[in-house]
């Protein structure tokens, strides 16, 4: 029998969908507004990508959803929970509270209930001191009914959760096992503050997480599909709706990740640098054996500085709808605004007075599109100059991406992809491959399962093998439990890093492990 | 005498970035450290070195141990005011004030969180004006001032006295200890007298690094030149611009060695600067000539924002401009340039000071 497979990619924008058959086929792809309400958007683009597939409804197995939900709630401080922040820790860690350092605004969202308990570990295992557990049972009836989502940060919990379980133990045993609980060594790696900023934001988002969840395999429900639903993260790769309600904040990057990887997929590159080109920005990644590059970076999510998982990406002030304007000696500029979803409106060559980017390139013959006749008076030599100064920002962001001075290929994806050129300076080639304005749904639809673990370990003790060997199966357990197949398992990426200052060779071992969706019968065999 | 709140602590945290020439590790956390105990206890008083009595008892604050630990196991805050008690009592002195042993990284903010938390003066002073790795690299070596009786405090409450023969020895047991407390401690070495701090310090750090940091943010705000702005500030040269093409790395025991190059732009274009550090940045030169050269500063800055970059930071494609800073004259004597020139950094050049290579170069 054959499957299909739906994949959507909710965008500040757009939401975009497609339906794939089990090669992966496009059969039906359609990019309609994103609403207000998130949930009506995904409908719309969803029912019209099954009805001009016409498939039937039963062999629609899989679901991938690449949502915006949580970013936005985390950065418009909406409906978030209420919650609670548990460090374990003290008497290390009480010069920087939680929350130091993050925004008025969150702190005063988050800083009702925050304890700080004796526990927590040193960096090779031993414990600080011994986790006051009575403390915890008395918070545990202190915040009883008053929140609904715990945020639980251990030190050194990467290396040893064991204090952190300990904890979440407790408080389900005094709040009931419906409470949401989330723990730093499932969000994020070594680097406390961060660690427990973005395991926070985490718990802020479990009802929205819930939610949206719950609209999507309803709306799914209503148009008789029963499909395996799965989120998608920030690395590239698919986590199960289980999951994904109780780590939602792996959702947060999924946009940009999508292309990438919709990008690899459509042009059949593992390692190239892709740009993605919108209404308003255009983001530039890069692809290593087909994943995205993650940033070294602190990334800051609404506000807060985080340590965990993200793209590494640049993004820069040039979409389709960005509005040039060029004064009378013969000077302009490029952005930073754009007319953005409003381009068929405002924009010139759809009768507007909007001068736009999409108009220069319809100007210059680049672009057959709208009515260029309306743009046929413009002086062509200081368009030319502005379609130059174009290009040359794109090619600067690329040229800053690329880790050598060698050209390396660029796939060009999105709805304005259209604006650059067949060539680009410092690019072997440009790709511009079918169906390539919908990459990030596709980049959902086609995703793997992964699994991730990061720690550091003493290689004097354990030796550098049984370290890697450790780390490793402990990414594919991860892997196999968000939903990947066991038969189709590989490690897709490996770092280790030596600790400076540090003795017995202290390392930290990051190890990813990623395969196909393990499937239904399998399950049921299983 | 004059009182620093938050925004001064924020300033002074991007010009310690700055001087701190690529090392001295992230400062973001001593930062936090810094404006949360401003937050709990209230502002800082600095004190101009002047003002210190020369027989008045200073000590520094510092951290010891790996970085990464510290930011993963943040200080509890009070490990150095348990280590000042235990310096008072083996003094029998009161501590009058504390300072920063270096300009950059974390340690140049630590003394900030303690002063705000202990209502201790801060004395704007330092024995470097810039950051270095080892113990000994102290202006306080060069005048015979001793790194002990040192105090190491850690988050349970444990605290240690050290009387040693030498730095060396003093390094060697402080590591020890250092990783049986927990990999990251709090210590308080190279304690003084006024006199000293008057005659071996060196003077004005701290406001240095706030005008720095002040003049980056404001030069965004009114949107003019910040590089300009900081070369004015330190009486510093534009030794190039250009784009990084190059970084290689590897760590080598317990230092971050490497090379970086970078490509000129504008009028540095065809020329490609090779940029030397070990934690810190240590040299940089062309194919042609040497441009600087430790203890003179080397700062790489973001072309765009003039924010500084470190060596953890810098990537391929970064644009930036590189500039020389004069070391303070200390650093320019034979036992400076012995401690911390650049043949003690195992590189087989002569010290000269970055004034004289930016006006006649010297040629390879």
């Amino acid at each position: 029998m054959d499957t299909f497979r739906i994949g959507i990619d909710v965008g500040g924008t757009h939401t975009d969908a497609v339906l794939l058959d089990q090669n992966n086929k496009v059969l039906s792809e359609t990019k309609s507004a994103t609403t207000d309400d998130v949930a009506t958007g995904i409908y719309t683009a969803m029912k019209k990508i099954i009805d001009d597939a016409n498939v039937p409804r039963e062999q629609i197995k899989y679901a991938m959803l690449g949502t915006t939900h949580c970013t936005n709630a985390i950065v418009e401080r909406k409906r978030l929970n209420k919650i609670a922040i548990i460090r374990v820790g003290a008497p290390a860690t009480l010069a920087v509270k939680p929350l130091i350092g993050v925004p008025d605004d969150l702190r005063e969202a988050f800083g009702k209930y925050v304890y700080l308990v004796r526990g927590g570990h040193e960096f090779d295992g031993r414990e600080i001191v011994a986790l006051d557990e009575d403390h915890l049972y008395s918070i545990a009836n202190e915040i009883k009914g008053k929140v609904d989502s715990i945020a639980i940060t251990s030190v050194f919990s990467p290396v040893t959760q064991a204090h952190e379980q300990k904890a979440n133990d407790i408080m389900k045993e005094i709040l009931g096992e419906d409470i949401a609980i989330s723990l730093s060594s499932e969000v994020g790696s070594v680097g406390l503050l961060e660690r427990e900023n973005a395991t926070i934001l985490n718990a802020s988002v479990v009802n929205v997480a819930k939610s949206a969840a719950d609209g999507f395999i309803n709306a799914l429900k209503s148009e008789g599909i029963h499909a395996r639903v799965f989120f998608g993260q920030n690395d590239g790769t698919l986590m199960s709706v289980e999951y994904a309600v109780k780590y939602p904040i792996f959702t947060v990057a999924c946009g940009p990740t999508n292309s990438l990887r919709g990008a690899s997929y459509l042009s059949n590159l593992s390692d190239a640098i892709v740009v993605d080109v919108g209404g308003t920005t255009s983001d530039v990644g890069v692809l290593v054996q087909s994943f995205p590059r993650e940033s070294s970076l602190a990334v800051e999510i609404g506000g807060a500085r985080t340590n965990f998982r993200m793209p590494d990406l640049i993004s820069i002030g040039l979409g389709g709808g960005t509005i040039i304007r060029i004064q009378d000696n013969g000077e302009f500029t490029i952005g930073p605004d754009s007319v953005g979803y409003q381009l068929q409106e405002k924009s010139m060559i759809f009768g507007g007075e909007m001068l736009t980017a999409t108009d220069v390139a319809v100007a210059l013959g680049k672009v057959d599109l709208g009515d260029a006749s309306k743009v046929a008076h413009l002086d062509k030599a200081i368009l030319r100059k502005v379609y130059v100064n174009m290009v040359e920002l794109v090619e600067e962001a690329i040229d800053k991406m690329k880790t050598s001075s060698a050209p390396v290929p660029v796939v060009l994806v999105g709805g304005g992809n259209v604006l650059l050129p067949e060539e680009l300076n410092g690019v072997s080639e440009v790709l511009r491959p079918a169906h390539s304005g919908v990459a990030n749904a596709i980049g959902s639809a086609i995703s793997q399962v992964s699994g991730q673990i990061e720690k550091i370990f003493v290689l004097d003790e354990v030796g550098r093998e049984k370290a890697l060997e450790l780390a490793k199966s402990q990414a594919m357990t991860e892997a196999i439990n968000a939903g990947a197949d066991p038969e189709d398992l590989v490690i897709v990426d490996v770092e280790d890093v030596p600790l400076a200052y540090m003795p017995g060779n202290a390392t930290r071992i990051r190890v990813k492990a990623a395969g196909a969706l393990a499937r239904e019968k399998d399950k049921v065999i299983k | 005498m004059r009182i620093i709140g938050k925004q001064e602590v924020e300033d002074i945290a991007i010009g310690a970035a700055l001087l701190g020439t690529g090392g001295g590790g992230d400062p973001y956390i001593g930062k936090l450290m810094a404006l949360q105990a401003i937050e709990e206890y209230g502002e800082i008083t600095l004190l101009d070195v002047d003002e210190i009595p020369d027989d008045a008892l200073v000590a520094p604050s510092s951290m010891m141990g790996a970085p990464t630990v510290m930011l993963e196991k943040a200080p509890n805050g009070e490990e150095t005011v348990a280590a000042f008690r235990q310096l008072e009592a083996h003094l029998g002195k009161k501590i009058y004030a504390t300072f920063p042993i270096e300009a950059g990284g974390v340690n140049s903010m630590l003394p900030l969180a303690l002063g705000a938390r202990l209502g201790l003066p801060v004395v704007d002073a330092d024995g470097m004006g810039r950051a270095f790795p080892e113990l000994q690299m102290v202006t306080f070596y060069l005048d015979g001032i001793s790194a002990t009786p040192a105090v190491l405090a850690d988050e349970k409450g444990n605290t240690m006295l050290l009387s040693t023969i030498d730095n060396v020895w003093t390094e060697r047991i402080a590591r020890a200890a250092t990783i049986e407390m927990g990999g990251s401690t709090m210590t308080s070495m190279y304690s003084m007298t006024g006199k000293n701090l008057k005659d071996s310090g060196i003077k004005g750090i701290l406001k240095l690094e706030e005008e720095i940091g002040k003049s980056i943010r404001l030069a965004k705000l009114n949107n003019v030149n910040s590089i300009d702005e900081v070369l004015k500030k330190v009486d510093g040269f534009e030794l190039f611009r250009g784009k990084v093409s190059d970084i290689n790395r590897k760590t080598e025991t317990g230092f971050a060695r490497g090379i970086a190059s970078i490509e000129g732009l504008n009028e540095y274009k065809e020329q490609t600067l090779q940029l030397r550090f070990q934690n810190e940045h240590l040299l940089a030169e062309t194919e042609q000539r040497l441009l600087c050269v430790t203890p003179d500063l080397i700062a790489v800055l973001d072309a765009e924002t003039g924010l500084p970059i470190t060596t953890e930071g810098i990537r391929y494609g970064a644009r930036c401009v590189v500039i020389g800073i004069p070391c303070h004259p200390k650093w320019r004597t034979e036992k400076g340039i012995e401690t911390v020139g650049p043949r003690y950094f195992g590189y087989d050049v002569d010290y000269t000071p970055v004034e004289e290579l930016v006006k006649k170069g010297v040629a390879y």
